[in-house]
């Protein structure tokens, strides 16, 4: 079933993180699995904030002296970020097995990303100047506390809920889902895609990399895929309702605005409320009433529609 | 080994033929008739069941919802009914799913706020009126009673309704009185796609724009249309809106308030073209399962 929300505030920072959490632990029915984040802070140009996992929380209870190989996952990690001439400007550990680097770097950061990711067991979840990308199992203020989320400030978030259906409970398959190698463009889904193995081969065919078996990884890697190929946000999702089959609801944020597509079927719930100052979007409006308990106006959009707001 | 006693029918398959013919499930019988049957107020015995509350619509109290969850609402409800009270307020549901549900009652439930997903479905008798929004399903399967709502409702709204008038005055989302088996939709504004999908009875009425497919599949039953439609769906085709229609038209929304003020006349009829009733092109088998 999964729940997806998205928040962007028109012209001013605000406490989008714990406003997200807040959002997600309203939506907790919809998928207790995991929950994941994608929050934006303020774009700091040169600087890349890293969030990378070495291992999956699984991997922690299971493996043979897991402490020593996480230390020399992340050993290997630092060595080929210096090989590619990234400076670390500070790391911290949200958990034994997830790191958070900022680093400064001005080369190709899809050459050092594909690098990175060759470590064993290592994922990029997400590279940004303003994206910081956390998800990892249990329900919103579980995560939310153990990545300490409550702090932060931004101008807008996306996050996800998720009910495991199509693939496996751990981290690899949570959203949101960053568009690798896409800085900054990350994508939160809720439904089922149906023609996605051959969507995904053709993705592959392009050489485009997938981290796990979930169709929601789909649409950040085709979110991608238009990017790079000079098609703005607003066309790629309405290019997706013609060339992705299935029911669907997604968000994608960039670094400056948020977007929603509907499949044309509007099989999958979205309500949307909208002011002069700020734009809630969630599954369900008890999500949005647990930000906005005071009486607003809220309104389901329809089949195929798109829309996208800037910060 | 014990014998049983038992002899064959021999003349089933004719008692089976004659009931068919009975219900009416020959073709011959079934063109160019309506399955619609109507709500008959005379049948008082209709009106109450046996273990309904005794309630005084004068007695009102309200509910503050804003910290309970939905079975707390639900049970607090059927608690004040229990002790008299005919006019509940709910204050602030919050977008709470299932407000309301099964109430099998007279009551005047108010409902001051937006709701969730389910809200007042599954209902016999009570009159509602929410003062905000309501998510997906909302007046799901009811069965009488009125559910007029101020604001926007979500999807599938009055799925399978099988009387009374639900009414929004907003615009609703996709698959608007799928199923629906009798009573009144009415809606203000817009609906989505699929509306009136597989419809068997009743009548919905849309004053602003219907989305793709609508009708898709109806049996039979009515659409009113006063915008635009994006198109129709399989089977469903135009009708001469009548004066009767007119009459109707112009009752039903004055009593709600969302007379147009051009009129009624022009409204687009949809009723089912019964291209697909072949309920008795069944193999013999087959019809044994049905009857």
């Amino acid at each position: 079933m999964c729940g997806i929300a998205g928040l962007i505030h028109r012209g001013k920072s605000s406490g989008v993180g714990s406003e997200m959490t807040s959002m997600l632990q309203a939506l907790k029915h919809r998928g207790p699995d995991s929950t994941g984040f994608a929050v934006y802070g303020n774009a700091n140009d040169g600087e890349y904030v890293m969030r990378f996992k070495v291992a999956e929380a699984e991997d922690m209870d299971g493996g043979f002296d897991m402490p020593t190989k996480i230390a020399a996952r992340i050993a290997e990690v630092e060595k080929r970020l210096g090989e590619h001439g990234a400076v670390i400007k500070s790391r911290d550990e949200a958990t034994a097995y997830a790191q958070r680097w900022v680093i400064a770097h001005n080369g190709n950061t899809e050459a050092l990303a594909r690098y990175v990711e060759d470590v064993e067991g290592t994922e990029i979840l997400s590279m940004g100047n303003a994206l910081e990308l956390i998800k990892d199992l249990g329900d919103a203020t579980v995560v939310s506390d153990q990545y300490n989320l409550g702090s932060f400030q931004g101008t807008h978030s996306i996050g996800h809920t998720r009910m495991a259906t199509e693939s496996d409970v751990d981290i690899r398959s949570a959203h949101p889902y960053w568009a690798f190698p896409y800085n900054d463009v990350s994508v939160v889904h809720n439904g089922q895609i149906t023609n996605y193995w051959n969507m995904r081969r053709e993705m592959e065919r392009k050489g485009h990399r997938f981290m796990s078996s979930c169709d929601s990884e789909l649409l950040a890697v085709y979110t991608a895929d238009n990017l790079n190929n000079g098609i703005e946000l607003e066309e790629s999702l309405e290019r997706s309702i013609r060339e992705i089959d299935g029911v669907f609801t997604y968000l994608v944020a960039t670094k400056d605005s948020l977007g929603m597509a509907k499949d044309t079927m509007a099989a999958k719930p979205l309500v949307l409320f909208e002011s002069d100052d700020m734009i809630a979007m969630a599954s369900e409006e008890v999500a949005i009433r647990a930000i906005l308990p005071q009486e607003i106006d809220t309104y389901d959009p329809y089949d195929e529609e798109v829309r996208v707001w800037r910060a | 080994m014990a014998s049983i006693d038992w002899t064959p029918d021999l003349a089933w398959g004719d008692k089976q033929e004659a009931r068919a013919k009975e219900l009416g499930m020959m073709s011959e019988q079934l063109s160019g008739r309506s399955m619609e049957t109507f709500f008959e107020p005379a049948e008082d015995e209709n009106l109450t069941y046996a273990f309904s509350k005794d309630v005084d619509f004068n007695k009102r109290t309200e509910i503050d919802t804003a910290d309970m969850d939905t079975m707390e609402v639900n049970k607090n409800i059927r608690a004040l009914m229990d002790e008299g009270y005919g006019t509940i307020v709910i204050q602030n549901p919050r977008g709470k799913h299932s407000i309301g549900v099964g109430i099998l009652n007279r009551l005047n439930l108010i409902i001051e706020g937006s709701t969730g997903y389910f809200s007042t479905g599954l209902i016999d008798g009570p009159n509602v009126r929410v003062n905000g929004r309501v998510g997906w399903s909302c007046g799901e399967n009811m069965m009488s009673g009125t559910i007029v709502i101020e604001k926007n409702a979500g999807s599938t709204f009055g799925a399978a309704i099988r009387g009374g008038d639900l009414v929004c005055k907003g615009s609703v989302g996709s698959r608007t009185g799928i199923d629906m088996k009798g009573g009144t939709i009415i809606v203000g504004g817009d609906t989505g796609a699929l509306s009136g999908f597989m419809m068997q009875r009743g009548r919905m009425v849309v004053c602003g724009n219907a989305g793709k497919n609508l009708g898709d599949s109806m049996y039979d039953g009515t659409i009113y249309v006063g915008g635009e439609i994006k198109s129709l769906g399989v089977d469903a085709v135009d009708a001469e809106l009548t004066e009767l229609d007119q009459a109707w038209l112009k009752r039903k929304l004055n009593q709600y308030g969302l007379l147009p003020e051009q009129g009624v006349a022009h409204f687009r009829k949809i009723v089912a073209g019964k291209q697909l009733w072949n309920y008795d092109n069944l193999e013999p088998n087959e019809k044994k399962l049905i009857l």
